[in-house]
């Protein structure tokens, strides 16, 4: 088998323009406030989880938070980011409410997806985070046809796109880095390597390791910065920003981080020895952004404090919102499958006018019906009367 | 009104949108320099230009893709996927992806994206290009399917098509390319409809209204894509020979359906023949047999039938490739078995109940 570097080895060398140095103060005191939100945010979660108040899987980016911070701080407000089911951190980063986030891992109506996507699928088109995918590779797609979007339109946005070592197995990452390059697209491909894709290690997961290269044979040049240190990863990831933005060609960004937890929270980590992760905590991201910024004088250890007790009263805060987030109604079930314009009749395939005349009548009495789980998409007079008014209105302006 | 091929009608319906959306944005294999696989986007890149009409790698799963992510920001793009087959390589993007994000992400965002793709048999392109996959597409919540049989509908549907907020599967019949149909080149006279917006009236096919192919008293066949066609030639026959009217629907689109109309129709003749090339299991016509039996059982004189393709992989050789889908022998037979008459052309084919 190729020797493939230990862990420890892969910690990046830096690229480019890495003076290391600190932002103004002011910057660098919202970095490690955004930096410390997301790791406290995160460990609320898991105990949600735990108390069963989050279903499904619940994926944390504890340990990759100068990962987040230093690449989504390199962007402008109107450019794009994209992300996988790993996206909590990326949503919170990019100013989405933590009240928000948290209420869509409730499955609440005030969940930044209304309740429709949860963990894996976070989004706030506002913000231009463009969403957590489920789908392993799924976003690199989507992110190419955003860029070509901005380029179309003759705007200068760039599109970062976030992705894990185990997405650059996917046909989606050739297919997309090829593409990319072909048609010039303005897309930073990020890929987060986390050491892991899921509980396989790098060095058994993908004949090359050195996965800034990854992109060389389809025309996608690399660079690598310390996913560890969001100093590093900040400058490196401006440097491909700037290039992207001006010389309109993609570039890959291999970001060396270490997942903490698990891959998600049903994961009993057999893979990795605990003397690994001791390892990589030793680079914590967050206490060593910290000392930086103490021992350059810009914050003092009082100030560090408050900074982490304001994180943990805003995620108080955002479980309370959440716990108090009705669940979405009923009578939403179907909301939002199709967009229904005035051309829209009949979208529900199986809806007939005998049954919306049968809806019209019931309507009333059924209200509240359908929320015991039973198969409401065989049932079809479920099919709430809010809709079917719509399909009415819709008839009537077309006809 | 003008006598067009089905390829030219389509053509026509991708130069009319191109010309009055600058957001309409064309993306396939082979659709620019090389004119289309089918020619149907023959002469759009010299008249638009490259960056309208763009030749893709042969990616499908990422051509679409790229087409999802440049929907939800602003473009309205029209992918052509070279076969059906060749979907299923982009079914992650279309299923997981173009179906799913208007409602995952809580309608925040929408896909308002064509996919075209040929279908059917015919041509000897055997197990991997000559499928009819409408039913996989079908089964999807946010999808809407058309599957347009003639040229006029071609150019109304996908005019629609483009011109709507969601994702539709776009199946058009490869034996259908060359055929020609009169396609109006606006809206019956006494009808106004407005979906011009800017400009004179246009012939536009809404989604969710069957086209009553022909009218006729004893039986209803629904024929889906191709299979209308087929349908109408077998229900000459049934006149001609056996003194049968029937009277042969289209849906056009599968989703939206206008069971509506096939409900109205089944009330009036009583029985019911579904005709479709793909395969019996999970098919259309097993979806429509459920339908009319739940929401119009009182109506039925005998159990909806359904002739459909062979439960094969289509074959190479020609004459088990002829056996392989409906031909207008077995929509006859089918027919007059509903009517509880004897029929012998059945004997060949498909089975006409799809039973395997």
């Amino acid at each position: 088998m190729q020797s493939a570097p230990e862990p420890d080895q892969a910690t990046p060398e830096s690229e480019g323009a890495r003076a290391g140095r600190l932002p103004d103060a002011e910057r660098a005191r919202e970095w490690l406030s955004t930096m410390t939100l997301i790791r406290r945010f995160e460990e609320r979660a898991g105990e949600m989880y735990a108390r069963a108040k989050v279903g499904g899987f619940l994926h944390l980016s504890i340990g990759e938070e100068a990962t987040i911070v230093g690449s989504a701080r390199a962007l402008r407000a109107e450019d794009y980011l994209i992300s996988t089911y790993r996206s909590h951190g990326h949503a919170l980063v990019r100013g989405t409410p933590p009240e928000n986030v948290m209420a869509e891992l409730f499955g609440r109506v005030d969940g930044c997806s209304h309740g429709r996507g949860g963990s894996m699928h976070m989004f706030d088109l506002a913000r231009r985070f463009m969403g957590g995918y489920g789908i392993v590779g799924g976003n690199l797609p989507i992110a190419a046809g955003i860029a070509l979007a901005s380029d179309y339109k003759g705007a200068d946005e760039v599109t970062l796109c976030t992705f894990g070592d185990g997405a650059s197995n996917q046909g989606t990452f050739g297919e997309t880095l090829n593409i990319a390059a072909l048609w010039r697209l303005p897309v930073v491909f990020m890929v987060t390597n986390n050491q892991f894709g899921m509980g396989t290690a790098l060095r058994r997961h993908s004949a090359v390791t050195d996965l800034r290269r990854k992109g060389e044979s389809l025309g996608v040049p690399g660079m690598r910065c310390d996913g560890m240190d969001v100093l590093d990863t900040y400058a490196v990831v401006c440097e491909a920003v700037a290039r992207v933005r001006e010389e309109r060609r993609p570039v890959l960004v291999e970001a060396v981080t270490y997942r903490f937890r698990g891959h998600s929270m049903a994961d009993p980590e057999q893979y990795r020895t605990k003397e690994e992760v001791a390892r990589w905590r030793e680079r914590d991201p967050l206490p060593a952004f910290a000392k930086r910024l103490i021992d350059a004088g810009v914050i003092d250890e009082a100030e560090r404090e408050r900074a982490d007790e304001r994180a943990l009263a805003r995620v108080d805060a955002a479980v309370e919102f959440a716990e108090a987030s009705p669940f979405p109604a009923p009578e939403s079930l179907y909301d939002d499958v199709y967009v229904l314009d005035r051309e829209a009749r009949g979208r529900y395939s199986v809806e007939t006018a005998a049954q919306r005349a049968r809806e019209a009548g019931a309507g009333a009495a059924r209200a509240g019906a359908g929320g015991d789980g039973a198969s409401a998409g065989s049932a079809n007079d479920e099919i709430p009367k809010q809709l079917s008014d719509a399909l009415a209105a819709g008839e009537e302006a077309t006809s | 009104m003008a006598q067009l091929r089905y390829r030219e009608a389509l053509n026509a319906a991708l130069r009319e949108e191109l010309a009055r959306d600058e957001r309409v944005v064309l993306m396939g294999e082979d659709i620019g320099v090389f004119g289309g696989a089918f020619k149907v986007t023959e002469g759009l890149l010299e008249e638009f230009g490259e960056r309208r009409v763009r030749d893709t790698p042969i990616s499908e799963n990422t051509i679409v893709g790229v087409g999802v992510g440049a929907a939800m920001t602003g473009l309205r793009p029209v992918v052509e996927l070279m076969t059906i087959n060749f979907a299923l390589l982009a079914f992650d993007q279309i299923v997981n992806h173009a179906a799913h994000i208007h409602y995952m992400f809580g309608g925040q965002a929408n896909v308002p994206l064509v996919v075209r793709m040929p279908q059917g048999a015919g041509h000897q392109l055997g197990p991997t290009h000559s499928h009819c996959l409408e039913a996989l597409f079908l089964h999807v919540p946010g999808l809407l399917v058309a599957v347009p049989a003639t040229a006029a509908d071609a150019k109304g549907l996908l005019k629609t098509a483009i011109r709507d907020e969601n994702p539709v599967i776009f199946i058009e019949h490869e034996s259908l390319y060359g055929v020609r149909d009169e396609v109006p080149d606006s809206p019956p006279a006494g009808t106004v409809d407005d979906g011009g917006r800017a400009g004179a009236p246009e012939h536009l096919v809404h989604f969710g209204q069957a086209r009553i192919a022909r009218e006729g008293t004893d039986v209803t066949v629904v024929g889906i894509s191709r299979m209308a066609r087929t349908a109408e030639r077998a229900a000459q026959t049934l006149a001609d020979e056996h003194g049968v009217q029937a009277e042969v629907i289209d849906p056009r689109t599968l989703r939206p359906l206008d069971l509506d109309t096939i409900l109205t129709s089944v009330a009036k003749t009583n029985r019911c023949v579904t005709v479709e090339e793909g395969w019996p299991h999970g098919g259309v016509g097993a979806n429509l047999a459920a339908l009319i039996t739940e929401q119009g059982f009182d109506d039925l004189d005998a159990p909806v039938r359904r002739v459909t393709g062979a439960d094969v992989p289509m074959p190479y050789s020609k004459p088990l490739e002829d056996m392989a889908y409906p031909h207008e022998a077995q929509v006859v037979g089918a027919v007059l078995q509903t009517l509880e008459r004897t029929s012998g052309s059945a004997a060949a084919g498909p089975r006409a109940s799809g039973a395997a």
